[in-house]
């Protein structure tokens, strides 16, 4: 899933090791999130709105959404 | 990469129950040659090894429910259906080609060892499709 996590975790100056000790993840995992190789659970997405205090939305683009815009 | 508790558990898991299979069949080797095993001891002694390659098994679902980070429980997750798939089918091959005499004889046992490769195999899958395999 396209999401903004790099953008907002550069703005942090946070290393993807940094978030993801944050998040109580590996480094992996923020790296496949990141690269939308993963899609994380609903509780994870929370946690990671939660830490950018954003809602979900404003990190993962919705799938249909995405492809309604490209129509 | 620093590992999680949960795969620190599991390491020690691993390492008590391959000693304890190592010690169980060297002991049953050991009776079994020398003719000291009888009865219900011989079973025991014959079952004891494989209850520690049985005990490995859980100690990767307990390492699977234990785990929180949940991309790396996905990745042993497939690691795991492709060490399923790979060894089932090995068997059910084998098996047909045993029963019609083209080929010998393969004690049941070795299916773990081919499971366990196919671990590896679900390894290089993950590495190959999402650049990271889970470690198991």
């Amino acid at each position: 899933m396209e999401n903004r996590l790099r953008l907002l975790r550069a703005e942090r100056n946070w290393s993807q090791q940094d978030l993801g000790q944050r998040l109580e993840v590996s480094r992996q995992s923020v790296n496949a999130i990141e690269t939308g190789k993963y899609d994380p659970s609903l509780p994870l997405a929370f946690r990671i709105a939660e830490l950018f205090d954003l809602p979900i939305e404003d990190i993962f683009v919705s799938p249909s959404r995405r492809s309604s815009k490209a129509i | 990469m620093p590992r999680s508790p949960a795969w620190k558990r599991y390491n020690w898991r691993v390492i008590w129950l391959s000693l304890l299979y190592a010690a169980t069949l060297l002991t049953a080797t050991y009776g079994f040659k020398h003719k000291l095993l009888h009865g219900g001891l011989a079973y025991l002694a014959a079952i004891l090894p494989a209850l520690a390659i049985v005990g490995i098994f859980g100690a990767m679902g307990r390492y699977l429910v234990e785990e929180q980070d949940e991309y790396v429980r996905m990745l042993l997750v497939r690691q795991s259906l492709w060490a399923s798939a790979f060894a089932l089918s090995l068997a059910t091959v084998w098996g047909f080609l045993e029963s019609f005499g083209l080929a010998g004889h393969v004690e049941a046992f070795y299916i773990a060892v081919v499971w366990f490769f196919g671990l590896g195999l679900g390894s290089i899958y993950n590495r190959l499709t999402l650049g990271s395999g889970a470690g198991c």
